[in-house]
């Protein structure tokens, strides 16, 4: 339905540019008006589990070795080993060549192996390498790719080629699912966020997914909350959903309950699951589960009875 | 016309600064003829978890300072201390109603005591530690280390009993969650802004105000805190309850002790009942 609007660099500009603008101080009074809801009891030992769920636990690191990797892998299965009622991550997100370990450790388990891929985080590659990475990716057995939009493209108005690349990104990708990074710390203003939104879905993005998390500031309730309102317009206007997921500096547990009370607030119970919400997150995993652990316990916990990684 | 009271608001001590509590409660504090004297933060279990959480993150770097930086620190708490004086005998006869000469004498034995505890800070190491005699070709030294975080209900004599039990224990590199006497606060608040100006690391330690037996047991089931200090326990059946609690991660218990006389010349149990010995082997002639 968006065959016009793709047809050329001018049509979709307009189109982008049509778009209402965001307003700066209504979006951050919103975010953070959501922020102070209390939950508490019940509802916390529901949210605490789903935002385990929806972990996508992540090492990115020129440090990272295949044993780091497959303890990371071992972690996600079962993050907290004393307590098998814990429910698993929903994914675990590495570098391309550390996909063929997460695979082999992870198996069958049902937790997906997500890849950063397209020269990740700069995206600063010419398109048949990131299209060779991508592929790469999902030969190793990746079922996720994460891709990095090219920021200095989109930033100069050059949006028919940001399209073209997911666009071209997702046809290697093939039965994978296909998550597109905007980097929004470096995206200057709320209104490109939105822009950039829309580019995505209408490109095919499966999910649409804020930082790499090697730029300050990554994700923040009102980018999130402007994604959130993008996907939601989007399933009303063509009925498709897409997924959100906020990646870097979500670290504790509270800060995981606020962005889960706005995905309730702004898009509804239907993307309370983790194949419509993620986190982006490593430190996250260690927190939430030592909140679990104080609420089964009914004292509090400590980072010694925890894995590091 | 006549100038308006700048009255002090007298808020909690955690992790280097002075938050409200976490609930927004407050508790009246009474002179001891039973007028209102200020209002006190009164700590909620959130604040007793943020404050162990600031004594660890301090932890690391407290603890891996040496032994006569730490004594300079303590020694500095005393120099601060000394220098607000006035504000202190007034806190301790306003709150508790003794007369000058005894509060001087409070306010002196309190500062005494932290140059007393400062000066043990590198001489602990040699007093209860060894070079043991080994059958074989090795050096075997035996040093003590400090426990961690240690979680303390200070006794009612608000300045000199709170000095004398939290000294003891950051001298050896330990830090310090304590709640501070219940009836008497607000000598330890002002004792923590003098703390706050000792170069005294932010974290290392934490003071709360409020119900002992609200926040104790929180503290005692805390599986990151390695010692409880009940000192000030008075309850006998909450004692007990919390040394139950405390069990579970093997922390170290001192057990109460109400009847204290605090101007008598300490032992040095308060030190060494909070450090870990740590033996090494060495080869000899490598």
């Amino acid at each position: 339905m968006y065959d016009d609007i793709v047809r050329s660099d001018s049509s979709l500009r307009r189109f982008l540019h049509g778009l209402p603008g965001v307003d700066q101080v209504g979006c951050e009074a919103r975010a953070a008006g959501l922020a102070t809801r209390s939950i508490k009891t019940t509802a916390k030992a529901f949210a605490i589990d789903l935002a385990i769920r929806m972990v996508d636990l992540t090492t990115l690191e020129g440090q990272d070795t295949h044993g780091k990797v497959r303890a990371l892998a071992s972690k996600a299965m079962r993050p907290d080993p004393a307590d098998p009622s814990c429910p698993a991550t929903a994914a675990v997100c590495v570098y391309p060549d550390m996909v063929a370990t997460a695979r082999q450790t992870l198996g069958d388990s049902g937790v997906h192996v997500a890849a950063v891929a397209t020269a990740f985080p700069s995206g600063r590659a010419a398109m048949d390498i990131k299209l060779a990475d991508t592929r790469d990716a999902v030969e190793a057995g990746a079922d996720e790719i994460d891709m990095v939009i090219d920021r200095g493209a989109f930033l100069s108005g050059r949006y028919l080629d940001v399209y073209e690349e997911i666009a071209q990104v997702k046809e290697a990708c093939g039965d994978a699912h296909l998550k597109v990074i905007f980097e929004t710390g470096e995206l200057q203003t709320y209104d490109n966020v939105r822009r950039a939104s829309w580019l995505a879905m209408m490109a095919g993005g499966h999910f649409i997914k804020t930082s790499t998390g090697k730029v300050q500031p990554a994700a923040t309730l009102p980018v999130t909350l402007i994604m959130l309102e993008a996907v939601r317009d989007f399933r009303e206007q063509t009925g498709q959903m897409v997924g959100v997921k906020p990646a870097g500096g979500i670290k504790t547990t509270k800060d995981a309950i606020k962005y889960l009370v706005m995905v309730n607030e702004i898009c509804g119970e239907d993307w309370l699951d983790p194949d419509w919400f993620r986190f982006g997150a490593s430190t996250l995993l260690n927190d939430l589960l030592m909140q679990r652990t104080k609420m089964t316990t009914g004292r509090y916990s400590g980072p010694d009875y925890f894995t590091l990684d | 016309m006549s100038r308006i009271d700048v009255r002090k608001t007298y808020k909690l001590y955690i992790g280097g600064a002075f938050p409200r509590s976490e609930s927004g409660r407050s508790y009246v504090v009474n002179d001891a003829k039973g007028k209102l004297l200020a209002n006190a933060s009164q700590a909620s279990r959130k604040d007793a978890r943020d404050a162990v959480v600031a004594a660890r993150a301090a932890f690391g770097g407290w603890s891996g300072r040496t032994a006569y930086n730490r004594a300079q620190v303590v020694y500095r708490i005393a120099e601060v201390l000394e220098g607000r004086r006035e504000q202190f005998e007034a806190e301790i006869r306003a709150s508790e109603g003794v007369t000058a000469a005894r509060a001087r004498a409070a306010v002196d034995a309190s500062v005494d005591r932290l140059v007393w505890y400062a000066g043990w800070a590198d001489k602990i190491t040699q007093v209860v530690g060894n070079a043991n005699p080994v059958a074989g070709p090795y050096f075997n030294l035996s040093t003590p280390e400090p426990s961690g975080v240690i979680a303390v209900v200070a006794p009612s004599g608000p300045l000199l009993g709170l000095v004398s039990v939290v000294a003891p224990l950051i001298v050896t590199g330990n830090t310090v969650v304590v709640i501070a006497s219940e009836d008497h606060p607000l000598p330890s608040i002002t004792l923590g802004e003098v703390m706050a100006t000792s170069d005294l690391p932010g974290g290392v330690v934490n003071v709360l105000t409020g119900s002992q037996a609200e926040i104790a047991p929180w503290l005692a089931s805390h599986m990151d805190v390695n010692g409880l200090d009940l000192t000030g326990v008075t309850d006998v059946e909450l004692a007990s309850e919390l040394e139950v609690a405390a069990a579970d991660n093997l922390k170290r218990v001192r057990r109460p002790a109400p009847d204290t006389d605090w101007l008598v010349e300490p032992d040095l149990d308060r030190m060494t009942r909070f450090l870990e010995t740590k033996t090494v082997w060495h080869p000899i002639g490598v």
